[in-house]
């Protein structure tokens, strides 16, 4: 293998590598804050390059009356809790589905790749709020276990959902740029570039969020200590609707991004998903900067495998995780009563 | 004479079979220090985390100002702030974000300005400047305490409910938490204290109950009940020392 | 057991001056352990599921048309995975959403050896058990100290990996498959027809799931309840739990190697298709969907998925005029509905119609306990020294230079306020924390550094402070548990009823401990119904089933009457007349008092008085630390 090969390797490593750090940080937000280990993330992502790609074809994706069904949903549970949660839920539930969906109907046959975008992201980011909502808040006590293997069924329904939405086919996003820029023998597409970009946005976006500002360390505070959290007036139910916001819209994002480089079909999204909690898991679900390295790791690692020996990339990735597993088994102390 | 800020007429609660609290009643009059003593097990924090509504009040009422309590999130709002025993901070925070958080219910009431009232708790307890930067995990137990007391302060309480803010401390922050305790009440800020330093609790309080096995055993103004020999039975049993020095 | 014949109410032979619960059955649980010593339970449960065997083994297979033969066949493989994840998830608080490769591993190791190397079937079964068991022993080893969602992950993980694997290794044909697969034969014996292979396949159900009854009923079926939530208490009383978790999931990807090899040789082709995650996830569902706490969670959680699937298969379609993957989409719901409204699954759903409310018997404070020949100790000997023992924790010193000693026949009572530091001492020296500086000596050895399962074997019996029971489980299992150690009987011989005359010393044991706490009369009764003062007397009994040298109390008087707590006294001075020794932390003076030989006074982590009770009782220093004050 030459350097050109390895180079463009590894630029397409680090490509994704970025996508797995964007939905590593996704899972460990909503890990912290709610405990559920949040597995439909990779579906949303999927909806999001499938939501932008039948938009820029100039349909109205499925997507956009799931989320005006469960919103309506979500409206009239809201009407039943209080005048000020019924305002807020009018707000919320009724007014911006509504708004979105105009814009959706109007905007969608002029298929602008910037718009689209925009729509996906409004569409699809609210789905997490949702879930929280009508999957896990009703049992937000239950054990890890048990809101894993809920979040496990859900990937169920979503991919299920998503089949009848986009058919089988798989479908791109628009690219953000077309540009390509040529370093020596290294061809870099722009593509490549604006996904860094966003990613390093995003990260320093969430940096400020946390550090800066009021609801960003309410959110920590909940993770750090939830009786603490109550304590203080932070509600953890829009604590976890939150965090759920952040995770759905970085799917979202990372959907968009992604979806310009690989065409995504409707279940793909469970892998790219699986790989960002193989960095998760590196960083030990609780460690950012850990996490990120995993993902770039992870994406590297993916790529040089894929050249190596293309059948058995995945198998590579996964094998990665045992021992970082030993190391984080061999780690932690004695056995301890973890719910 | 005005409504008392907290009512309790035979509450009960418990944690699932089990019934810790069989019938309580107390009042804290407004601007006054109560305090409750009595030995482990006899309910105290269970009285706390029913007030506050953490766990359920099975039976009996709660009031606040005259009207029924609310679940926590009510209570928080409308002025009640406790302080767990296990103090609850956010460690991986720096002191000044706990404060900051301390202020979250007066924020979400429309207030904006967190500066004035941390710079009274820094007034307070001059430490928390010294480390406002540092993380909460890396403070002593007696800075802890500190911080944990500042950030319900945060809060402008009505109400503050203290559960064992001498436990684990040196005497000589004791005295000093307790004497920040004095201050405020004489601010005019309502304290309910549970405590297990049956000596500084009746010292600063003004009235004082003593809880055994989920029950109120005696009660009376601090002054009278920290002469009552029934104390020190609940505390070291039967038999009379034969040196008391109290 | 109750789904199918529901036993009627029990008598208890009755003694004079006790009162004696009414019956209480239990849950519609399987190997609760024997009601009486005659183990009439567990006749009745062998024999339901003999009744249930028969017809699934002979009836079934016999009568059923050509198309339902298949489809029970799936539902007996389903059956034998989920029961492994029963033990896994329901029994041990572990997951699994990688069983499917499990099943394929196993298929397609018997395939290539019977297919290709033409060795006999029972060959290629051996060879799917030992290849499973052991990658199964190795992902287990990986994840066993993390918590029970690493391993969950992980599985989703080489789920993918082996799947992808089977698709791509060339000798095994990638998707188009491996056919002619030759059929199950034991010497002459051929099985010729699906039907035979039904008969089969149900009765391999019908071993494993007896076999998983026996071994819930058995030593290490109690031990395996600690790990869903009570590790710490496990390892209190002797049990390895990080070996033990590995060996539960090994035993649940042996069942799915059973299924994998019945599998192979049922359907005669395989392909990668059915041990992916699709798969592995169905049969998590159909644990969720029958009941993860039961082992007839298994059957009928695959009867209704794999019936229902094939249903929805004719149904959805038509309805919807697409075709594609809709039925996971409808389980997915409905396991969604249930965790949240019925997270034990739908089998409790139907017993608990059924179920009477449990009587709570009265605690009566039985006679003084009767004389035991006294375990042989040397009067007054040292069991128990620390000397300087010292631990922080961060910043806080939550012990600093402690040392005292407890003798044999002897009571020490470790007094203080709240946050002196007693807990921190109690987990010290039962090996839950290591000192950070200091010697712990136990029978004269040094002991600083022990796990705690091994301080447990030296002869150390603890309670806890926060009452640490199976709640669910009858008192007399949960006084067993204390018994772990006097045993030896492992999975297989519980599996196989081999174990059953240690297994009835084991309960008698319990059972002489439980009556001499006084609680003949409760042994049925789930302990989290017991008030909590009397679920501390159960952790005592448990404790007193490790025939413990030194026994740890941690606040044992918290919550009891009067009566019971001099109950409680007269058993504790029993034990010292026996030579054991005893040290208690506790909050009432009056017990401590008027029980303890010596009292050790702790504040601020630090020894402040030692001496006769009187002697503490009147010193200055003592009644500072107790009633402080402002000075």
């Amino acid at each position: 293998m030459d350097w050109f090969v390895f180079l463009t390797l590894l630029q397409a490593g680090i490509t994704t590598g970025a996508i797995y750090l964007l939905l590593a940080i996704g899972l460990l937000i909503v890990f912290s804050v709610t405990r559920v280990i949040f597995v439909p993330q990779g579906d949303l992502l999927a909806f999001g390059t499938l939501t932008v790609a039948a938009l820029q074809s100039g349909q109205l994706p499925g997507t956009l009356w799931l989320f005006d069904g469960v919103a309506a949903l979500a409206l009239v549970a809201s009407l039943f809790q209080g005048r000020r949660a019924a305002l807020r839920g009018a707000l919320t539930w009724g007014l911006y589905p509504l708004v979105v969906t105009m814009l959706a109907i109007w905007l969608a046959p002029r298929e602008i790749p910037a718009v689209s975008i925009a729509l996906a992201l409004a569409i699809v980011t609210p789905m997490g709020p949702l879930i929280w909502r009508f999957a896990f808040r009703p049992i937000a006590d239950a054990s890890v276990l048990s809101l894993l293997i809920l979040a496990m069924a859900l990937h169920f329904v979503l991919i299920g959902l998503g089949l009848v939405f986009f058919g089988p086919e798989e479908a791109s996003a628009p690219p953000l740029t077309d540009a390509n820029f040529d370093l020596g023998v290294l061809n870099v597409s722009g593509q490549s570039l604006a996904v860094l970009l966003c990613c390093a946005m995003l990260v320093l976006g969430l940096r400020w969020f946390f550090g800066a500002t009021i609801h960003g360390k309410a959110l920590r505070a909940t993770a750090s200590d939830r009786l603490g959290a109550r304590l203080v007036g932070i509600d953890a139910r829009a604590a976890g609707a939150l965090a759920f916001g952040l995770a759905s819209f970085i799917a979202a994002l990372a959907g968009v991004l992604i979806g310009a480089v690989t065409p995504l079909s409707y279940d793909a999204g469970f892998d790219i998903g699986l790989k960002g909690f193989v960095a998760a898991i590196i960083g030990g679900l609780a460690s950012y900067p850990m996490a990120a390295a995993g993902a770039l790791l992870v994406g590297v690692l993916e790529s040089l495998g894929s050249f190596w020996a293309s059948a058995y990339s995945e198998v590579i990735v996964f094998t990665l995780l045992i021992p970082v597993l030993a190391w984080l088994s061999f780690r932690s102390g004695s056995p301890e009563d973890r719910a | 004479m005005s409504v008392p800020i907290l009512e309790l007429d035979g509450l009960r609660a418990g944690y699932g079979h089990v019934e810790v609290l069989h019938g309580v009643s107390l009042t804290v009059p407004q601007g006054r220090m109560v305090a409750i003593v009595g030995p482990n097990g006899a309910g105290k924090s269970t009285l706390m985390a029913a007030v506050m509504g953490l766990i359920p009040r099975r039976d009996g009422r709660v009031r606040y100002l005259g009207s029924p309590a609310g679940p926590t999130e009510t209570m928080v709002a409308s002025g009640t702030v406790l302080v767990p025993e296990q103090r609850a901070l956010f460690t991986d925070m720096s002191v000044e974000d706990n404060l900051l958080l301390g202020f979250y219910p007066r924020r979400r009431a429309g207030e904006r300005d967190a500066r004035a009232p941390m710079r009274e708790v820094f007034a307070i307890f001059p430490r928390l400047e010294e480390r406002r930067r540092q993380l909460a995990a890396t403070l002593s137990g007696g800075e802890r305490q500190m911080l944990a007391l500042g950030r319900a302060l945060m809060a402008k309480p009505r109400l503050l409910l203290l559960d064992e803010p001498s436990l684990g401390l040196a005497p000589m922050l004791v005295r000093e938490i307790f004497r920040v305790l004095v201050d405020l009440r004489q601010r005019g800020l309502s304290i309910l204290l549970v405590e297990q330093n049956v000596r500084a609790a009746l010292e600063v309080s003004d009235y004082g109950y003593v809880l055994e096995m989920g029950e109120v055993a005696a009660e009376g103004p601090s002054a009278t009940l920290a002469r009552d020999p029934r104390i020190l039975v609940t505390y070291l049993g039967q038999r009379q020392p034969n040196a008391s020095d109290a | 057991m109750h789904l199918l014949s529901r036993p009627g109410p029990r008598r208890f032979p009755s003694r004079p001056g006790v009162i004696r619960p009414s019956s209480h059955d239990g849950a519609g649980e399987e190997g609760r352990v024997a009601a009486g010593p005659d183990g009439r339970r567990p006749v009745r449960a062998a024999a339901v599921i003999a009744v249930a065997a028969i017809v699934a083994i002979v009836v079934i297979p016999a009568l059923l048309p050509d198309f339902y033969v298949t489809l029970f066949g799936y539902v007996g493989l389903g059956t034998l995975v989920a029961l492994g994840l029963v033990l896994l998830t329901g029994i041990s608080g572990q997951t699994s959403f990688g069983q499917a490769s499990f099943v394929g591993l196993a298929a397609y190791a018997t395939t290539l050896l019977t297919k290709f190397l033409a060795v006999p079937p029972i060959l290629g079964l051996a060879a799917g058990l030992i290849l499973t068991g052991t990658i199964a022993w190795l992902l287990g080893l990986v994840t066993a100290r993390l918590s029970g969602h690493f391993l969950a992950l992980v599985s989703v993980a080489w789920g993918i990996s082996f799947f992808s694997l089977f698709g791509t290794i060339p000798q095994l044909h990638g998707f188009n498959g491996i056919g002619d697969i030759p059929p199950l034969r034991i010497g002459p014996f051929v099985a010729a027809s699906l039907r035979i292979d039904l008969a089969i396949i149900w009765t391999a159900v019908a071993a494993v799931m007896l076999m998983s009854a026996n071994l819930l009923d058995s030593r290490t079926g109690r031990a395996i309840r600690t790990l869903n939530g009570a590790r710490l208490m496990g390892e209190s009383v002797g049990i390895d739990t990080v070996s033990l978790s590995r060996t539960v999931f090994v035993l649940a990807a042996l069942y799915a190697a059973i299924a994998g090899f019945l599998f192979a040789h049922f359907q005669r082709f395989i392909s990668p298709t059915p041990f992916g995650l699709g798969a592995s996830i169905d049969y998590l569902f159909m644990v969720i969907i029958g009941g993860v706490e039961s082992l007839w969670g298994a059957p009928i959680g695959a009867a209704l998925v794999v019936l229902l699937r094939d249903q929805f298969n004719d149904w959805i379609p038509r309805l919807t005029g697409r075709t594609g993957d809709f039925e996971s989409l409808v389980f997915a719901v409905v396991v969604i509905v249930l965790l949240q409204r019925a997270p034990a699954g739908l089998l409790p759903i139907f017993t608990r119609l059924r179920r009477p409310a449990a009587p709570v018997g009265q605690w009566e404070a039985a006679p003084p306990p009767e004389e035991r020949p006294p375990t042989p100790v040397t009067q007054g000997a040292e069991l128990l020294s620390l000397t300087a023992i010292s631990r922080n924790f961060g910043g806080l010193a939550a012990n600093r230079d402690v040392s005292f000693a407890v003798h044999a026949s002897e009571i020490v009572a470790l007094i203080g306020p709240n946050g002196a530091g007693k807990t921190t001492l109690f987990n010290v020296i039962s090996g839950v924390l290591p000192p950070g500086s200091g010697d712990i000596r136990l029978f004269g050895a040094r002991a600083g550094h022990l796990p705690p399962r091994r301080v447990a074997a030296l002869g150390v019996a603890r309670t806890f402070q926060h009452v640490r029971l199976l709640p669910t489980r009858s008192v007399l299992e949960n006084i067993a548990l204390g018994a772990h150690l006097s045993g030896r009987a492992g999975v297989l011989r519980a599996m196989l009823r081999l174990d059953r005359v240690e297994e009835a010393g084991l309960l008698h044991d319990a059972r002489a401990q439980a009556e001499r706490v006084g609680f003949g009369a409760v042994l049925d009764t789930p302990a989290g119904d017991l008030p909590l003062g009397r679920q501390r007397v159960v952790e005592i009994a448990r404790a007193l089933c490790l025939r413990p040298r030194l026994l740890l109390l941690d606040e044992p008087a918290a919550g009891l009457r009067l009566v019971e707590k001099q109950f409680l006294a007269a058993l504790l001075r029993q034990l010292r007349a026996e030579g054991m020794g005893v040290l208690l932390v506790e909050h009432d003076m009056d017990f401590v008092m008027q029980l303890a030989d010596r009292v050790v006074v702790m504040d601020f982590g630090q020894k402040i008085a030692e001496g006769p009770p009187d002697q503490v009782q009147s010193d200055p220093a003592v009644l500072e630390a107790y009633l402080g004050g402002l000075g």
